[in-house]
């Protein structure tokens, strides 16, 4: 029974990893109605930019800002040359423009920075304790904090300043936004560059989890069903999904692959994603598109 | 800034390559063509940069002394990305030579690629090399002709790998009632040496058992928990790219030891161990071709090429790592069978046809290491019709927190065992594909 609580904990903390760059996506869909498919190259660029000047000898947290004010101008420079030129096309002319904007964020991250491995030491131990016999992660439970931290931070600013209530404005009616002041170009940037923050956070812990390298961009693969068990537009929900998925492939890859063979955690999530995709489209917290036919 | 518009350049260029050949070398009719089908951009460049780095930088050091016998090498990049697709591609269009410069052979450092390109390389009549890795049974050149897993074959390096535990053990019959799990990759390429392992398990009667770790391999969990409740004696590694970092963070996290994990040939290096911090402190891998720079032909390359300002490494701190001295082994190999095709052909640029007789014909012995600068580097090496591979040994080294140190003399694989299944598995291969084995006593 230990060794099903160890799997349990250990796949719920994981789940806390994922809803990291899940909450990311969150933040744009739900500021925009953009499926942000470029999240993933966001957080490799964020990483690769904070180890890169890391390396150069600059400090810490002078790093963490420079690399924040790079997303910032990134931000921008999406906003500029991707949006604005498609403002007021359909999500999928949106969603296909970001699919190509991760290729180039990719691209220009590995032009800028080298296509070199690094390693990042955030100064957490990754070595293990014991609670009742079951082994426990320093690190894990410092990125669950982490995690926490930002669902706190996040949820406080969607709803308790002006700026959240006019990205909120824009993500329910557009021009009706649009009508009472809401300049959308602003709200883009903002959403983008916190979606940055996001990124750079998501990319410091996976980037000292796994090494800051290419495949950081694939982890957008393991945000995906956590958002479509949490819903798009909800960061509780990210949380939720990305512990019921983390906890549901490890439980399915120790207990069911054993029956049926390994490997089974990248396909297992997207088994319960399309499961409720049937039962509830819009997710657990995600909200239910009403619309007059 | 010169180091850092080094870096640009090299990027652009690469990322140009995707859709246009670059010639790197002066071509002309009195030249030797290196097609590359290299990777610098995308999830592998890490391994892709460092590979074709060394093996270009190979290439120039030997034109800086005047090329093969007076014939210069010449080569050019495609980026193929590590997509087999972008592989197949780059084959097609670089495999005819380059402005009347014949193609020597392909060394695409890449399982699937060589996969997709073996019939074409076949039909071609261009040799293909798959140094340390590709598909076991074309070791059998009867059936393979033009194929060639120099040095080491994958039955091979887990046979080694079972070679040297059972001397940490004290011998062979050690082995029995042993624990022993392989952690592979997801992967035709991670699959490769289950059927192997399983067979050496019932030979030798230890107990294994293989796990499966789904690429890319960035969440291992679920596995390494497994691995705690199985209580192995040691841990086989059988990654690539970021699943050998993750490995060690997560064996650390669930509690083994990491220098009771012994990593393969692809989590062997500089990139796999170093991202993983403290985490891969005594982690123990093979190798067939050590890092550093003390190596009288890598001090030759530094000089001619390093400190001339020309390597093609856009990092030359990586100058002397595992990946780049692979590079260099496999310009040697490369380049050696080229001169001992010169020797039979003639001293002129050879065709594929007439290189692939040199590589069937290697025969790298201690005089020769000595001459070449690489001993220590490159192991003896003798091939034949028959035996592509040639090799078989591999040296073990642990990681100390900042490179790696050489533990082991060379270990040889148990190649009278293997070769009754390589042979097996080249004629089925040869009956589904309607192929005559050559007669290989026939071949001189």
């Amino acid at each position: 029974m230990n060794f099903f609580f160890e799997v349990l904990v250990g796949g719920l903390l994981a789940g806390v990893m994922y809803s990291l760059v899940a909450i990311g996506f969150v933040l744009i869909y739900k500021a925009s109605g953009v499926f942000n498919f470029a999240q993933g190259a966001m957080v490799l660029f964020a990483a690769l930019t904070f180890v890169s000047l890391l390396e150069r000898g600059v400090p810490f947290w002078l790093c963490f800002l420079m690399t924040l004010a790079v997303m910032i101008v990134l931000a921008l420079g999406i906003e500029r040359w991707v949006l604005a030129p498609l403002a007021n096309r359909s999500p999928i002319t949106l969603f296909m423009a970001t699919l190509g904007l991760s290729y180039v964020i990719e691209g220009l991250a590995q032009l800028l920075w080298g296509a070199q491995v690094h390693g990042l030491e955030l100064g957490i131990k990754d070595e293990p304790f014991i609670i009742g016999g079951i082994f426990l992660s320093q690190f894990d439970l410092f990125a669950a904090g982490i995690a926490l931290s930002l669902v706190i931070i996040l949820s406080i600013f969607f709803n308790k300043t002006q700026i959240g209530l006019s990205l909120r404005a824009v993500a329910d009616d557009t021009l009706a936004a649009l009508a009472v002041g809401i300049r959308l170009p602003k709200v883009w940037v903002i959403v983008w560059s916190v979606a940055g923050f996001v990124g750079l956070v998501a990319g410091l812990l996976w980037g000292a989890r796994v090494g800051v390298q290419f495949s950081l961009s694939l982890i957008v693969l393991k945000a995906l069903p956590v958002l479509i068990i949490g819903g798009f537009t909800s960061i509780e929900g990210a949380i939720v999904g990305g512990l019921i998925v983390g906890a549901s492939e490890k439980l399915a890859e120790v207990y069911l692959g054993s029956v049926i063979g390994g490997g089974i955690e990248n396909w297992f999530p997207y088994v319960l994603a399309l499961g409720f995709l049937l039962i509830r489209p819009a997710g657990l917290f995600g909200e239910q598109a009403i619309e007059r036919v | 800034m010169q180091q850092r518009f080094k870096t640009l350049s090299a990027l652009a260029a690469a990322v140009i390559s995707s859709t246009l050949t670059v010639n790197t070398a002066q071509a002309g009719s009195n030249e030797q063509y290196f097609p590359l089908q290299s990777y610098r951009i995308g999830p592998y460049a890490a391994g892709g940069t460092g590979f074709f780095g060394g093996f270009i930088d190979y290439l120039q050091n030997v034109n800086a002394k005047g090329g093969v016998n007076g014939v210069k090498l010449t080569w050019s990049e495609c980026e193929t990305e590590y997509i087999v697709e972008k592989g197949v591609e780059c084959y097609e269009r670089l495999k005819t030579g380059l402005n009347g410069a014949p193609a020597a052979a392909t060394n695409p450092l890449s399982v699937g690629i060589a996969y997709a390109t073996l019939e074409r390389s076949t039909n071609d009549k261009l040799p293909l090399i798959t140094i340390n890795h590709g598909r076991t049974d074309s070791t059998d050149g009867s059936v393979f002709p033009y194929v060639f897993p120099l040095q080491l074959n994958p039955y091979s390096e887990v046979s080694a790998i079972i070679n040297y535990i059972a001397q940490q053990a004290g011998g062979l019959d050690k082995l029995k009632g042993k624990k022993i799990v392989t952690l592979y990759h997801g992967s035709p390429y991670g699959q490769e040496t289950n059927p192997i392992i399983d067979l050496l398990a019932k030979k030798y009667g230890f107990e294994s058992t293989t796990i499966e770790v789904p690429h890319p391999g960035n969440e291992q969990q679920s596995q390494w928990l497994n691995i705690r409740r199985i209580q192995p004696d040691w841990v086989i590694l059988r990654g690539w790219g970021v699943m050998n970092p993750v490995a060690l963070k997560t064996a650390q996290k669930t509690g083994f030891p990491v220098d009771h994990i012994i990593g393969n040939i692809w989590s062997n290096s500089e990139e796999d161990a170093a991202p993983a911090g403290d985490a891969a402190k005594g982690f123990i891998s093979i190798t067939t071709h050590p890092s550093g720079t003390a190596f009288p032909v890598l001090q030759e390359i530094k000089k001619t090429v390093v400190d001339a300002g020309t390597t093609n490494l856009s990092d030359p701190k990586r100058f002397g790592t595992v990946y780049y001295n692979l590079g260099v082994v496999n310009g040697i190999l490369n380049v050696e069978a080229v001169r001992l095709a010169q020797e039979k052909f003639g001293k002129t640029p050879l065709t594929g046809e007439q290189v692939q007789w040199g590589f069937e014909h290697l025969n790298i012995d201690d005089a020769r290491l000595k001459d070449l600068g690489a001993e220590g580097l490159l192991q003896k090496l003798k091939l034949s019709c028959s035996d592509h591979e040639g090799g078989g040994a591999v040296r073990f080294q642990q990681w100390d927190g900042t490179q790696w140190k050489v533990i082991s003399d060379w270990v040889q694989a148990d190649r009278a065992l293997l070769r009754p299944i390589i042979e097996e598995s080249a004629q089925k291969y040869a009956k589904e594909k309607g192929i005559t084995p050559r007669d290989c006593s026939k071949e001189l």
